[in-house]
């Protein structure tokens, strides 16, 4: 059942990127209110089965590759849905709606079987570290998209080619604020991921910190950003230099989250 | 039938900047004048209505007249008279429009799309003032009211309906969009003139309405910065003061007449760690150029020169010509709006025959039989007062909307022709004038002074 009306929210997901992509072609405003609407009910959908799965499966889905990337998704598209409501960012449904359907695929690319939890996670931490971090990681992912916009923005404006994205675009300064917006809140939740991560590592194993790759590379992450945003609010570092490192960023970001689970295996190889 | 003569036609002639240049139109402007609309108006006997449209690029005569051949004649040799043209010079530059063609005409005009720059905003104005002057001077009349304030909406609904008017096609307004496409809102945004010049000038007029908060003036002479400082309410700087300005400052226009650069890359790049890299942007609309190319590779700093605005205008000047098309679908259907309009105007006075016929039938009646009913009371008077009244309305519905109708169709002359004979309103046709239905309809604008309707 879980897994129909996870298909189902896929389909909505799609739709809805659809709609999004052909507002940003023709500029027609109605297209795009469509899609924020289909977005929200598969975001209702979503909701669903992940409540389904975790009652099926009597532990908070978010151990296997299938159940993390549908709730970074799913978080994806609520702090869309939810900044969307507070700034209404012209064209940035277009630029998150496909991450959002990109990382559909990747959890629905995932076997979706439910395993007995190994001994190891077997704790209320999981649901609490794992949360978190997933959710900081879904903003991360809002900056960078953000990011991204601004440096086609910018492109267009110093070399000034004035047509196609340029009019549909935000202004350069409201680019630039909405993704420090994101980073500020971000950031301090990646800080938190990695604190109950330790806490939980301790009671598990006993040890705080144990340097395994994915703890390494959780701190290189977190290194970048914490230098990103010392630069932005003590030196004013803003615009293109900030998108770029907000890009870098994520990058390593994703490396940890993904990359580092495939090539270094340890502790936080997620159950496949 | 009523006579041809009391049927007001719609003339217009003119000149604009496509059929002559501008020694005839400026021959043909009027602008010594001291209140030009009363003035052509006095020399078209012939013309009930006039409303006279002069601006840099047109010079347009808008009239009404129950004589439309005596009133062309008299408008080409007014123009003959105060221009002291050749009659073929004047022929050859000017257009002369009637009926349908002119009200269209007006419809493109106040809508922008007959102007040089297709969509500009100012000829709306142009033509409220003239029209404005035309009212205050008693030349215009119902049919030219209507005319115009039909045109004002239809370029309303133009201005909401397409996007013609939302390019910007002067660099000033290029300057202005520009600077919104890197700041977001101008509120709270600092900016500074350099140098003095007309479009820098109206480019930070433009800023101020679009909410920047302070307006520096630098200039070699303080003097003239102090004088162009108070005029755009901002504060006066000299040029040595510039490098502190500029780290306060969010957009700078400059348009110096320096023979050489008098912003160097290195001092942009020098104030940017002080101004904690908060983004910057240079208009620079002087020639030769102010500011060092070489400024826009410099992280948050953004420059433009005049070359490059110009190049934004064009774009946009192009985008505005597909607007345009959308924007004559929209006129032709106003101008057949108009038109059943117009006709309909032939059909009140009949209404109107009918209607007092009837009228005066059951007041005649109802006196007679009243003599003879001295002992009603009040109340079953007034029954009898109301059934009277309701009988003729209830016959007179059914034939007026027919008539209503029939002024939309083909063979409404006929219909007209039937109906007046069939109530034998004959003598009607010649007494109900459109004056009379307008004085009856009692709007506003219809001044004594229009002293030409007397002899119509």
């Amino acid at each position: 059942m879980d897994r129909f009306i996870f298909q189902l929210t896929f389909f909505t997901y799609i739709a809805a990127t659809a709609g999004y992509l052909v507002n940003l072609l023709t500029l027609r405003k109605g297209v795009e209110r469509i899609a924020t609407w289909i977005l929200a009910v598969g975001l209702c959908l979503h909701t669903t089965s992940i409540v389904l799965r975790w009652v099926y499966s009597h532990h908070a889905p978010l151990v296997s590759f299938y159940d993390v990337f549908s709730f970074l998704a799913w978080s994806l598209c609520a702090a869309f849905l939810l900044f969307q409501a507070g700034h209404r960012l012209k064209a940035l449904g277009a630029f998150v709606s496909p991450v959002i359907t990109l990382f559909m695929i990747l959890s629905l690319i995932h076997p979706s079987e439910i395993l007995p939890l190994p001994p190891a996670l077997q704790s209320y931490w999981l649901p609490i570290h794992a949360s978190i971090s997933i959710i900081s990681y879904a903003l991360l992912t809002l900056s960078f998209c953000i990011s991204i916009m601004y440096l086609i923005q910018e492109h267009h404006i110093k070399k000034k080619q004035l047509g196609g994205l340029f009019k549909r675009l935000p202004s350069l300064q409201v680019l630039d604020t909405m993704a420090e917006k994101c980073l500020k809140i971000g950031f301090p939740l990646l800080t938190l991921g990695i604190i109950t991560g330790s806490i939980w590592a301790e009671q598990a194993w006993g040890a705080y910190w144990s340097w395994d790759p994915k703890e390494t590379w959780s701190l290189i992450t977190w290194l970048l950003y914490a230098a990103l945003l010392h630069q932005r609010l003590t030196v004013g570092w803003r615009g293109r230099k900030s998108a770029y490192m907000t890009i870098i960023g994520y990058l390593t970001l994703l490396f940890t989250f993904i990359g580092v689970t495939y090539l270094l295996p340890g502790a936080h190889s997620y159950a496949t | 039938m009523q006579p041809k003569e009391t049927r007001r036609d719609i003339l217009l002639f003119g000149v604009n900047h496509k059929t002559a240049p501008v020694e005839v139109r400026e021959r043909l402007a009027l602008t010594n004048r001291e209140r030009p609309v009363r003035y052509v108006y006095d020399n078209l006997p012939s013309c009930q209505e006039v409303v006279f449209l002069s601006t840099c690029n047109r010079v347009e005569i808008i009239a009404a007249s129950s004589q439309p051949q005596r009133a062309r004649q008299e408008i080409l040799d007014f123009w003959l008279k105060i221009s002291a043209l050749e009659p073929s010079v004047i022929e050859k530059s000017s257009y002369d429009f009637s009926g349908v063609s002119a009200i269209r005409h007006v419809f493109r005009v106040a809508s922008s799309l007959d102007s040089m720059v297709v969509g500009e905003p100012q000829i709306l104005g142009q033509l409220k003032d003239a029209y404005r002057l035309a009212l205050e001077e008693g030349c215009s009349g119902q049919l030219l009211n209507k005319l115009m304030h039909k045109a004002f909406s239809v370029a309303k609904k133009i201005r909401t309906e397409t996007r013609i008017a939302s390019q910007a096609v002067s660099i000033s307004y290029a300057a202005v969009e520009l600077a919104k496409k890197i700041f977001g809102e101008l509120s709270g945004k600092k900016a500074m003139l350099i140098g003095a010049g007309e479009m820098a000038e109206l480019a930070a007029q433009h800023l101020k309405t679009n909410g920047i908060e302070e307006l520096v003036v630098a200039n070699r002479t303080l003097e003239r910065a102090v004088d162009l400082a108070r005029s755009l309410d901002g504060k006066a700087i000299s040029l040595e003061e510039l490098d502190d300005a500029l780290i306060e400052t969010d957009i700078v226009i400059s348009s110096t007449g320096a023979p050489g650069v008098i912003i160097e890359k290195d001092r942009v790049k020098k104030i940017m760690r002080p101004r904690r890299h908060r983004l910057l942007f240079f208009i620079d609309i002087a020639v030769p150029r102010d500011i060092d190319p070489g400024v826009n590779d410099i992280d948050n700093v953004y420059l433009f020169d005049i070359d490059e605005l110009k190049e934004v205008v064009e774009e946009n000047k192009a985008e505005r010509q597909k607007e345009a098309i959308k924007a004559e679908r929209i006129i032709e259907a106003e101008v057949i709006k108009f038109q059943s309009w117009l006709r309909s105007l032939d059909v009140v006075p009949i209404i109107k025959g009918l209607q007092e016929k009837a009228e005066s039938i059951r007041k005649r009646e109802l006196a007679r039989t009243m003599k003879s009913l001295k002992h009603l009371d009040e109340k079953d008077k007034k029954a009898i007062e109301k059934l009277t009244s309701s009988l003729v309305g209830k016959i007179l519905h059914d034939p007026i909307i027919f008539l209503k109708k029939g002024a939309e169709t083909e063979n409404r002359e006929e219909i007209l022709f039937m109906i007046s004979k069939l109530f034998s309103l004959n003598g009607l046709g010649q007494t109900v004038s459109l004056e009379d239905y307008m004085e009856t309809k009692g709007k506003a604008g219809r001044k004594s002074v229009n002293s030409k309707d007397a002899q119509a």
